[in-house]
């Protein structure tokens, strides 16, 4: 099952390694990782989404929070929660299919942030499956290339992730 | 006062009461040597490659509890003392590991005597820092000491370049006395309700173990130990790293267990009803298979760190704490409690116990023309009153000194468990014997492992530590060639050497005593001799059979009732002959 697991981490040098080496190294799966700092620019926040069964995932949680850098981590999936993902998306455009493109790209609500008389920058966000699912509707030859944030997230409600 | 960056690592070590520092002077730490030269409160010890410093080091923490504290230059100075922090790191070691590092302004240069030592040690320590600036400096020891020896201890790798201990530049030293780190919090309350869960289970059990390891030693909890299952009267086991954390002598010991633990051992715990895991992790070399490990328990684990926690065996009470307070706890509940330990199973439970000890699974061929290497270990335990430190390398030699030395005390049983690193034994000893240096210390290894850190000879000759080197010497690597006996149709690729050197000779050329045992006979009266050389180092060089092999044995996939043994239960050992 997929796993968006939220970790507050101190905002020094070598803590991504630290993340990203305890992942390599004892096999977990990374679908992304996105690192920022937060308001308190001694911390950063970082998103990993995962997959494995429970057990797999009660691990990756536990190792986690073994690292002396991790403050503090929650699994989103075991809360309601929204989750977003940015993506921006090359696309070649003709005459023909320029209206086309960004009539789906609205439909999609992205918007057209650069355009030339051959291409169009698309930016979205949404979950990564509405993204997905946007990439699949243009149809094939159309994209240029893509870059994904990787996604983001955190829980409904009042309660939050801090210190 | 104001000090330099190197004056104040240095100061920071006699802060923390540091008794030694094992090191390796180089080109990165060289001010840092030149602060050293200028105090008298930390000893140096001056090995010959720096992976003897950490293993002597780990083995100072392991037989006194402190922190064991290495400096080691930049480049290949930190890069050899990787497999020394690798060992202590899987043992949950406390290690405090300085390693110079080139100055700041060209580190990612490719400088002489660089390597990104953070970057290398990342996987192999509790935490590592890299010190920038010499403000950190100060602070950055005193969390090195905080996260290595709390907890679950580890060694801390702490990175300081050149500059940041360059004599010129001087700050204000203030030792912090204490320190919070908001991202480690080490101090963990046991839960309650867990421990009730635990303590019915107990109290339920109809065919109870209790597996004991290396966390009870770690955590100075040998003493609720024994309290814990005299209240209960269950049969305990050790693992390889938990020996000692339970008395061997005692009638409710059943051994060790695991690969080549005892048949008793292994067999009540694959028939057990309640396992209570104490401070042990469900290494693979303990749990065999693991889908048939222990089919009929359930199994209660006592552990400091919750990703030891159903990590390999799903287990069905976790309880996260320090293992003397849990048992602690547990046991004020069972004083408490209106049930009682179900007396009439125990006892049924005991006499089966009792029927698998009685396969005698450790005997071997008392009458053998050459001499056995068990037959070494219980002279040398008979010789020490089972009273030394023993230290060991890893193979055949190991499991001999585990089966046969009873330990009764914890901490006299230094070994590479985890890691399994050839090559720890003798700087282990050398380690132990500065620690303790009027106890005995023997250390257990074969002429393979030996080889892998024989130039120590010359450390133990500078400090005189008169260790007692015990070269179980069977012209192969015996573990390897024992596999490729059973597994390998005896194709021994590899495993033997051509050439041996002359261990007296050798001993000798460093100013120490050789010794070469080759009768069954002189195996005792030799170790007295030897051990009555108080201020010598005797390298004692026993020709042992080259073709015996460790027993019990599970093989690599299978269970523990599934054990390979030298005499098929039920067919006594020709008495008549021994």
């Amino acid at each position: 099952m997929r796993h968006i697991i939220s970790i507050l981490i101190e905002n020094e040098a070598g803590a991504l390694s630290r993340v990203a080496g305890l992942f390599s190294a004892r096999g977990y799966n990374i679908e992304s990782l996105t690192v920022a700092p937060t308001e308190d620019e001694t911390l950063s926040r970082m998103t990993v989404v995962t997959s494995g069964s429970d057990s797999v995932i009660e691990q990756i949680t536990k190792q986690l929070n073994k690292l002396i850098d991790v403050v503090k981590l929650i699994d989103l999936a075991e809360s309601v929660h929204v989750e977003r993902e940015l993506m921006m998306l090359k696309v070649k455009t003709t005459n023909e299919t320029r209206e086309e493109v960004k009539r789906l790209a609205d439909i999609f609500r992205g918007k057209i942030i650069d355009v030339t008389s051959a291409s169009y920058v698309i930016e979205m966000t949404g979950t990564s499956s509405k993204l997905d699912a946007f990439v699949y509707a243009l149809g094939e030859g159309v994209v240029i290339e893509v870059v994904r944030s990787g996604s983001v997230g955190m829980s409904r409600g009042e309660k939050g992730l801090h210190l | 006062m104001e000090l330099s960056g190197g004056e104040i690592v240095v100061q920071s070590l006699i802060d923390e009461d540091v008794e030694f520092l094992f090191g390796y002077p180089g080109g990165a730490v060289l001010h840092l040597y030149d602060a050293i030269f200028h105090q008298e409160e930390v000893k140096h010890i001056l090995v010959r490659h720096e992976q003897a410093a950490v293993h002597a080091a780990d083995a100072y923490a392991r037989s006194t509890g402190k922190p064991g504290v290495v400096l080691v230059t930049s480049g290949p100075g930190a890069t050899n003392a990787v497999t020394g922090i690798a060992t202590a790191h899987l043992d949950s070691i406390p290690m405090v590991i300085i390693s110079g590092q080139v100055g700041t302004p060209v580190i990612g240069s490719d400088a002489f005597q660089e390597v990104d030592m953070v970057g290398i040690t990342r996987p192999c320590v509790k935490h590592n820092f890299l010190v920038k600036d010499i403000a950190d400096l100060a602070i950055t020891m005193k969390k090195a000491f905080y996260v290595a020896t709390t907890g679950r201890p580890g060694p801390v790798v702490v990175d300081v370049p050149k500059d940041i201990t360059d004599p010129a530049i001087k700050i204000p030293y203030e030792y912090p006395r204490e320190i919070t780190m908001r991202s480690y919090n080490p101090v963990i309350k046991v839960h309650s309700g867990q421990i009730k869960k635990a303590v019915d289970l107990v109290l339920a059990a109809k065919r109870p173990m209790i597996y004991a390891g290396g966390g009870v030693i770690l955590g100075e909890g040998s003493a609720e130990l024994i309290e814990f299952s005299k209240l209960l009267g269950f049969p305990v086991t050790n693992t390889l790293m938990g020996l000692g954390g339970y008395p061997a002598t005692d009638e409710q010991f059943v051994g060790m267990l695991g690969m080549h633990g005892t048949y008793e051992a292994n067999m009540a715990m694959h028939e057990s009803d309640v396992i209570i895991a104490v401070g042990a992790r469900f290494d693979d070399r303990v749990t065999g298979k693991l889908t048939e490990f222990c089919p009929y328990a359930k199994i209660i684990h006592i552990d400091i760190d919750p990703s030891s926690i159903s990590k390999t065996v799903k287990v069905d009470v976790p309880i996260v704490g320090q293992v003397k307070d849990v048992l602690n706890e547990m046991m004020a509940l069972i004083r408490m409690s209106e049930s009682k330990v179900d007396e009439k199973a125990l006892e049924a439970w005991w006499n089966q116990v009792k029927k698998w000890r009685a396969v005698n699974c450790l005997e071997y061929d008392r009458n053998s023309a050459i001499i056995k290497p068990q037959q070494v270990i219980e002279a040398l335990y008979q010789v020490t009153n089972g009273d030394a430190y023993v230290t060991s390398d890893v193979g055949q030699h190991q499991m001999f000194a585990a089966q046969f030395y009873h330990f009764d005390k914890p901490r006299r049983w230094i070994n590479s468990g985890g890691l399994g690193t050839m090559g720890f034994g003798l700087p282990a000893a050398i380690g132990v014997k500065l620690a303790h240096p009027d106890a005995d210390v023997a250390c257990v290894t074969g002429e393979a492992s030996i080889q892998m850190c024989i130039q120590e000879l010359a450390t133990a000759t500078q400090y005189r530590t008169p260790v007692k080197i015990i070269n179980l010497n069977n012209r192969y690597m015996g573990m390897v060639r024992q596999w490729q006996e059973f597994s390998y149709e005896s194709r021994y690729s590899e495993s033997y050497m051509d050439t041996i050197p002359d261990f007296v000779k050798l001993a000798e050329a460093y100013g120490h005593v050789g010794m070469l045992i080759d009768k069954p006979e002189d195996v005792k009266p030799a170790l007295e001799e030897a051990f009555a050389m108080k201020d010598k180092l005797v390298f004692m060089d026993f020709i042992t059979d080259r073709t015996e092999n460790v027993f019990p044995m599970i093989e690599a996939g299978k269970s523990h009732h599934d054990m390979k043994l030298r005499v098929a239960p039920g067919t006594p050992i020709n008495r008549e002959l021994a």
